[in-house]
């Protein structure tokens, strides 16, 4: 399967499609209004199952809107309005009977700025088995903590002073305990919302290896505005421009040989 | 083309673009600027000055007034307790110690202090001395011990507030003098005539006469003053003073002779042979006088026994007359008087005598009633924050809500107070002047600043905080619940006691509820009568009573003391919960 949706008419022709097996995330037709602004114009796009997926575009592009449809993060957004389909293995996720815990459950968020809870680290990790009841005992708490926190790449710096709040780490470990907290809660699909943009290039690099580690059990899409890092990350690249899907492919052919003018242009550094 | 403007020669264009930091006019600018800051920052200092200078006046004022009020002067006495004072020996009860009658015995202890007291009226001043509170100790003590009925007991005795005032200072400038004479006293009680052989009181005649001449003086004034007005009945009255005024300059230039002396003019009084003369007619080398403290004997005195005491402060000028500055110089060198810490104002309730009035019900009833609004505010104000900001949908309804919010807090308060009466004590039928009311009522002034401060506390916790917590899957009301209100926590907290601290010293709302009757009982209940203290101090000060004054500066002082205590609080909590991030 090559590029599915090169532009907007022919996703639209591809709207009848049902989502394939395979495929981790499929979305079609998908809208998104933010009251009278169209930001998100028919969207369709397939994301397989254990790999890394990268949207770049300019900023407003509407990549990061398509994320958060994934996960309903614009749910909290009163003046959202989303049209069309998205299902994670088949599943509806605007559907009225999934519930919207149990969706972002599934799907993990790590957001662009570090945002630890102003807690101890390992009630950091903790929360989210918490409130979905993961563990029996606290031996089981403890295993799924230190799980996390190994799988982040972070139990080895802060083993020794769980207790010490999450803030008072440096900004490349509190991202990596933003993705221990996400993964703690053993999700399918991992969201990242431009995970390095605040961050210096060593911890950009350590996050980047931690990426690649992961992409062997998650699904990963993860916004970013350089490119270096979605070639360097993704198997998979969709370029958004102007609230459209303009093309979609393997990330060595988008970088190399772009079917698209606008994703020429893009990445040869001509529009953004 | 439109270039043409750029295609100009462009040597001054150029010069002008640039920013020339060297010429003058930028110095001077640069110069300008400095001065407005330095101006500004000056006004600031200035302001800070004057508002360190009047809150400094405004303390020291009301310190120097209070403190006082927190000492209290008794006279420590031996005590007879006459075996058959509270019925048959034998047959008492602690009832009857209770509810026995001390005047009899107080007055005895007395008696015992200063004896030779015969006339009426001298010995029920000296019994005035005390307060109507006094033999309090007593009977505690008594009904401790029923065994010391019979027995003599040394316990202090509570004095009235003109004789505590008088040994804070109130009463006069005393100057003794010793005479070079020989006093002869002409009896022992009743009126006397004290001779001296060498016009002793020559001094004293002419300290009278330069009063009378500075007094005649006084009178011209206001009678010139009278003069000068229009009204027919001031001129009269004029013409009046100046006949008074007449009369005393006569009175001061007559150069020898016997003067009489009034209350309006310095007390002029013999101590001789243990005993007090107050003068009332007075000539270089007599006086004629009435007894105030009984002498021992009629001998003759030798210079060094005898001596002439002046207070300069007219009767009439002084609560304490001279019969009872005398009883009350007495007690003081017989060394029986006593200043201790006045408990009794933490203790006792409202009374109408100074020196038993208390502000324990006013704290009672102030912490009751800030219970009440804080039992209410708390949960209703940060429900209705956290609604308000982050459940209710955004829509007309909502924004008339905060709106009307946003105005309540600056209704004015007795306002609300109106609101307790007509909805609280007339249609829910609740009591007056309780606690309970009064909360509710304060809790109606303080809502919309809790609401206010709660918002903004919940609004200034970042988003991300709040993304992360849905991001793991919390449901919107665990990412509040859990992360969102802990954070706005310290801000709600000082939002609320700043709220509690404005309802703290609010009075105008709780007048309306009947919060101002004067309540003696210390609140045992929501439901009972009580006072708070704002109220307290607005009585207070409204009373004649001279030692009032004290009491008043005294309570704003507990008042500013549970004030700082509050917002103590408030400071302590904001550190024990903030958190960064």
């Amino acid at each position: 399967m090559d590029a599915i949706v090169a532009n907007p008419s022919s996703a639209t022709a591809a709207a009848h499609v049902m989502p394939g097996s395979g495929f981790k995330v499929s979305a079609r037709d998908c809208n998104v209004y933010y009251g009278e602004k169209h930001a998100l114009k028919s969207v369709s796009v397939d994301i397989p199952d254990r790999s890394v997926m990268a949207f770049i575009g300019p900023s407003g592009c509407g990549k990061s809107t398509f994320l958060r449809c994934i996960n309903r993060m614009n749910d909290t957004i009163p003046i959202c309005r989303v049209t069309g389909k998205i299902t994670i293995d088949g599943q509806d996720v605007y559907d009225q009977s999934l519930d919207v815990v149990q969706l972002r459950a599934r799907v993990g968020m790590v957001f662009q700025k570090p945002n630890p809870f102003p807690k101890s680290i390992y009630d950091n990790v903790a929360y989210g088995p918490r409130i979905h009841g993961f563990a029996q005992s606290r031996a089981e708490l403890d295993q799924i903590v230190m799980t996390s926190l190994e799988k982040a790449g972070l139990l080895k710096e802060v083993k020794d002073r769980l207790t010490d709040s999450g803030t008072s780490l440096s900004g490349g470990q509190q991202q990596r305990l933003c993705i221990a907290r996400a993964i703690a809660v053993s999700p399918e699909v991992i969201l990242m919302d431009e995970p390095c943009s605040a961050l210096d290039p060593i911890a950009t690099a350590r996050i980047e290896e931690l990426i690649d580690e992961l992409r062997s059990n998650y699904s990963i899409i993860i916004v970013t505005h350089s490119m270096q890092q979605a070639a360097r990350v993704s198997q998979r690249t969709a370029f958004f421009h102007l609230g459209t899907l303009v093309e979609e492919g393997e990330t060595g052919h988008i970088f190399t040989n772009p079917n698209d003018k606008r994703t020429q242009d893009y990445i040869t550094g001509r529009i953004g | 083309m439109t270039d043409i403007s750029m295609s100009q020669p462009s040597g001054s264009y150029t010069v002008n673009r640039k920013f020339d930091i060297t010429s003058a006019e930028a110095q001077g600018r640069i110069r300008s600027r400095y001065r407005a800051e330095a101006r500004f920052k000056s006004y600031g200092l200035l302001a800070l000055g004057i508002t360190s200078v009047f809150v400094v006046i405004l303390l020291a004022d009301v310190f120097v007034r209070g403190l006082p009020a927190f000492w209290q002067h008794r006279l420590v006495l031996d005590v007879p307790v006459a075996a058959d004072a509270f019925g048959a020996p034998g047959s008492v009860d602690a009832a009857a110690i209770r509810g026995g009658d001390y005047y009899p015995v107080t007055k005895a202890a007395l008696a015992k202090a200063i004896p030779g007291i015969e006339s009426r009226s001298a010995e029920r001043q000296l019994n005035r001395l005390l307060s109507t509170g006094a033999p309090d100790i007593l009977r505690e003590t008594l009904v401790a011990d029923p065994s010391l009925i019979g027995k003599t007991v040394k316990v202090p005795l509570l004095l009235s507030d003109d004789a505590d005032l008088y040994f804070k200072g109130a009463g006069s400038k005393i100057v003794s003098r010793v005479p070079r004479g020989i006093a002869t006293p002409s009896g022992v009680t009743g009126e006397v005539t004290v001779l001296t052989a060498s016009n002793d009181f020559a001094d004293e005649l002419a300290t009278i006469k330069r009063a009378l001449s500075v007094r005649a003086g006084g009178v011209e004034r206001e009678a010139g003053r009278l003069q000068r007005s229009p009204d027919k009945a001031n001129q009269a009255r004029a013409v009046e003073l100046l006949e008074v005024a007449k009369a005393l300059r006569a009175r001061a230039e007559q150069p020898r002779g016997e003067e009489p002396l009034d209350a309006d003019i310095p007390s002029v009084l013999v101590e001789i042979n243990g005993g007090l003369v107050k003068a009332t007619k007075l000539s270089d080398s007599a006086i004629t006088g009435e007894v105030l403290l009984p002498l021992k004997s009629a001998d003759e005195a030798k210079p060094a026994n005898w001596k002439i005491v002046t207070y300069v402060t007219p009767e009439a000028n002084r609560k304490v007359n001279d019969q009872e500055a005398a009883f009350l110089e007495r007690l003081r060198s017989l060394g029986v008087v006593e200043s201790g810490f006045n408990w009794r104002f933490f203790t006792s309730g409202d009374s109408r005598e100074p020196e038993l009035a208390g502000i324990r019900g006013a704290l009672v009833g102030t912490a009751l009633t800030l219970l009440v609004t804080l039992a209410l505010c708390l949960p209703l104000g940060v429900g209705a924050a956290v609604y308000l900001e982050e459940f209710a949908p955004k829509n007309r309804l909502t924004d008339l809500v905060e709106v009307n919010i946003n105005n309540l807090a600056a209704v004015p308060s007795i306002v609300f107070g109106l609101l307790g009466l007509a909805v609280f004590l007339n249609f829910f039928g609740l009591p007056r002047s309780a606690p309970l009311v009064g909360g509710l009522v304060l809790a109606l002034l303080v809502l919309p600043t809790i609401i206010i401060a709660s918002r903004a506390a919940l609004r200034s916790v970042p988003p991300s905080i709040k993304e992360a917590a849905l991001g793991v899957g919390a449901s919107h009301q665990q990412a509040i619940f859990h992360h969102v209100l802990p954070l706005a926590m310290p801000g709600i907290m000082t939002g609320t006691i700043i709220g509690m601290a404005h309802a703290l010293g609010e009075t105008a709302p709780l007048l309306m509820i009947g919060m101002i009757a004067f309540i003696v009982d210390v609140p045992q209940s929501f439901v009972e009568s009580a006072t708070v203290m704002p109220v307290q101090i607005y009585l207070w000060s409204d009373l004649p009573e001279q030692a009032f004054q004290a009491k008043t500066a005294a309570a704003i002082i507990v008042l500013l003391g549970f004030l700082f205590v509050m917002n103590g609080l408030a400071i302590w909590l904001r550190k024990r919960f903030e958190r960064r991030w």
